[in-house]
């Protein structure tokens, strides 16, 4: 049923939508008109850098906040339960970082302490983040420790009010650090009220997306360069990264290259998603996952700059070498042999690299190192046993089999052998025009790129200006 | 205080629509289209009422939120669930496993007649 209109009429919607710009820019803490070269072009690092903090600088104001240096563990019994079925000669030793370390629970505390660093720092009374994730845990975790005000606005239940326990249990940590959270129901417009309370408090806007808060996980980066050198004598060979936003694959390929990583190879896995609509009431509570999928991972990478900032600091394209998709049922597998195997008993989001890294070490030779650099904290709610319960109460069928035929939404197939977790590779070439087709769907009708925009497209998308000419020409088609 | 009367100064939950459907974003899938965006947020009643009623509450932040009481002491229930067949048995066929392959590793080792150490415990003691 299509909905009616008053088209004469402003709602209250599109008149808070339509000040977006000027309560933005008080709210972001900095102006980013002085980056813009062109309708597509920007200056990523001219905006990276502009907080003036340098990676030293960051590592003292976490440590400070009491975030960063967790441990750096070597899984033999992963290890060589994925030797146990692998070729002979290969089959790479895998680590972890445990990010779960953190004082709210995942590598977010790195984002936030800067954003919270940033807020004090420019004498705002409280910050606001519209998150359903670990970032509102870290945000309010942080906030509480300067003793500034915190409003999560976090998208919790569907029009029945229920809400997935994953979500449910992330209201429950924000409101447990003194945060105040605004639960919604289903949909985008989470970003028009908090656009409303923006204005209404005053406080800084603690994107995920601000530079300030991506450059918060180049320490993490940093600190896998230095540990894994110390341990094995060399940078990481791979590692793996849960990707949602972005932010994740960038920060921590910038911390790599930053501490001299150069040639380790980025790899990017969510858990696929594909099929079902982020923004569907009916679909919101048929996931098990409500992070580190494909329905945030293809649609930033491919247009980050659809955040809440003008202009994302979280790239992903830039940096990812690999991306990899893996089930929401291999998953759920990876962390129950986590907890059993290691004794680490952590939440299924964070794992979605294990299980990613799994399949890959795998086909790699057994003397090559695959570092999954993050493990996010589990409890009532988060815990995978409580998701499968959810999972089958909303209808979702859940099976042991081979994941390969489980279908997002309708079934949830848990691998009856590890043999059986078998990553997607997904094809970086597409998700590169696709990016490619969405700045030119953003820049001005018949807007023609200069030779500029296209040095920033390739930059953008870790290609070369030949090789954008030719999409840009093959999109126009 | 009860389960479905407030005072004043308790903790409880308000609801409140943010947007009727009418007002809601253009180009949403229908299901979510045809609902209003509700809202829910906790605070301490700054007037007592009964379940239902418009009441006004403090949050932690200090926000005034006016909205229809929805809970009074509003706590959380989420559990660790049961554990699921197709999961219970992961652990045990995983360690299973790596102890077969550890087995298979030393035996293998030692059918290919490693050499014995320049000072091995024989030699030495």
């Amino acid at each position: 049923m299509a909905r009616k209109r008053v088209s004469s009429v402003t709602t209250r919607y599109e008149a808070v939508m339509a000040s977006k710009g000027e309560i933005m820019k008080r709210a972001l803490g900095m102006d980013y008109a002085e980056f813009e070269r062109s309708p597509i072009a920007f200056d990523y690092e001219g905006m990276m850098s502009a907080h003036g903090y340098s990676l030293d600088d960051i590592r003292r104001i976490q440590r400070a906040a009491g975030v960063g240096g967790t441990p750096l563990l070597e899984l033999r019994n992963i290890t060589d339960l994925v030797r146990s079925y692998a070729e002979p000669g290969l089959g790479a030793r895998i680590f972890v970082k445990d990010e779960a370390a953190n004082m709210a629970g995942s590598f977010k505390d790195r984002r936030a302490s800067m954003s919270i660093h940033v807020a004090a720092d420019k004498g705002f009374a409280g910050v606001i983040a519209a998150t359903s994730g670990n970032y509102g845990a870290a945000v309010a975790s942080q906030a509480a420790r300067a003793g500034l005000a915190c409003i999560i606005c976090q998208e919790t239940f569907d029009s029945r009010h229920v809400g997935q326990p994953e979500i449910v249990e992330k209201s429950r940590i924000c409101e447990a650090f003194g945060a105040e959270v605004v639960q919604m129901s289903v949909g985008p417009e989470l970003f028009f009220h908090m656009l409303e309370l923006l204005g209404a408090t005053g406080y800084l806007s603690a994107s995920l997306y601000s530079p300030f808060g991506v450059s918060g996980i180049e320490s993490l980066g940093a600190e896998l360069a230095e540990e894994m050198t110390a341990l094995t004598g060399a940078p990481p060979t791979h590692v793996v990264v849960t990707h949602a936003g972005g932010g994740n694959t960038t920060g921590t390929a910038r911390g790599l290259k930053r501490a001299g990583a150069t040639s380790t190879q980025i790899v990017s896995a969510s858990v696929d998603l594909s099929g079902l609509h982020m923004a569907s009431d009916t679909d919101f509570n048929r996931k098990s996952f409500t992070t580190g999928h494909t329905g945030f991972g293809v649609p930033f990478a491919t247009w980050p700059d659809r955040a809440d900032v003008p202009r994302n600091a979280a790239r992903a394209l830039r940096y990812m070498d690999r991306y990899l998709t893996v089930s929401q049922g291999e998953v759920f597998y990876v962390t129950e042999a986590l907890s059993k195997l290691e004794g680490l008993e952590r939440g299924p989001s964070g794992n979605t690299a294990m299980a990613a890294a799994m399949s890959l070490a795998r086909d790699l030779p057994s003397d090559a190192t695959v570092v999954v650099q993050e493990t996010e904290y589990t409890g009532a709610g988060k815990h995978h046993w409580s998701q499968l319960a959810f999972a089958r109460a909303q209808g979702v069928e859940v099976r042991a089999g081979d994941p390969a035929e489980s279908v997002p939404g309708k079934s949830i197939v848990i691998p009856e052998r590890p043999e059986q977790i078998r990553a997607k590779e997904s094809d970086l070439g597409r998700m590169r025009r696709s990016y490619i087709r969405n700045a030119l769907a953003h820049a001005p009708e018949r807007y023609e790129p200069t030779p500029e925009d296209v040095v920033f497209l390739a930059e953008d998308t870790n290609s070369t200006p030949a090789i954008v000419e030719e999409m840009i020409a093959f999109t126009r088609v | 205080m009860s389960e479905f009367k407030c005072g004043p100064g308790d903790w409880v939950e308000v609801e409140y629509v943010l947007l009727e459907p009418f007002e809601r974003a253009a180009g949403l899938p229908e299901d979510t289209a045809a609902q209003p965006l509700r809202a829910w947020v906790k605070g301490f009643a700054l007037a007592g009422g009964m379940i239902g009623d418009e009441i006004e509450v403090e949050t932690h932040s200090g926000r005034h939120v006016r909205g229809h009481l929805s809970a009074i002491a509003p706590g959380y229930t989420h559990t660790f669930g049961t554990p699921p067949a197709e999961i219970a048995g992961i652990g045990r066929d995983a360690r299973a496993r790596v102890t077969a392959y550890r087995a298979k590793g030393e035996a293998d080792g030692a059918s290919l007649g490693e050499p014995p150490l320049p000072n091995g415990p024989e030699a030495g003691e």
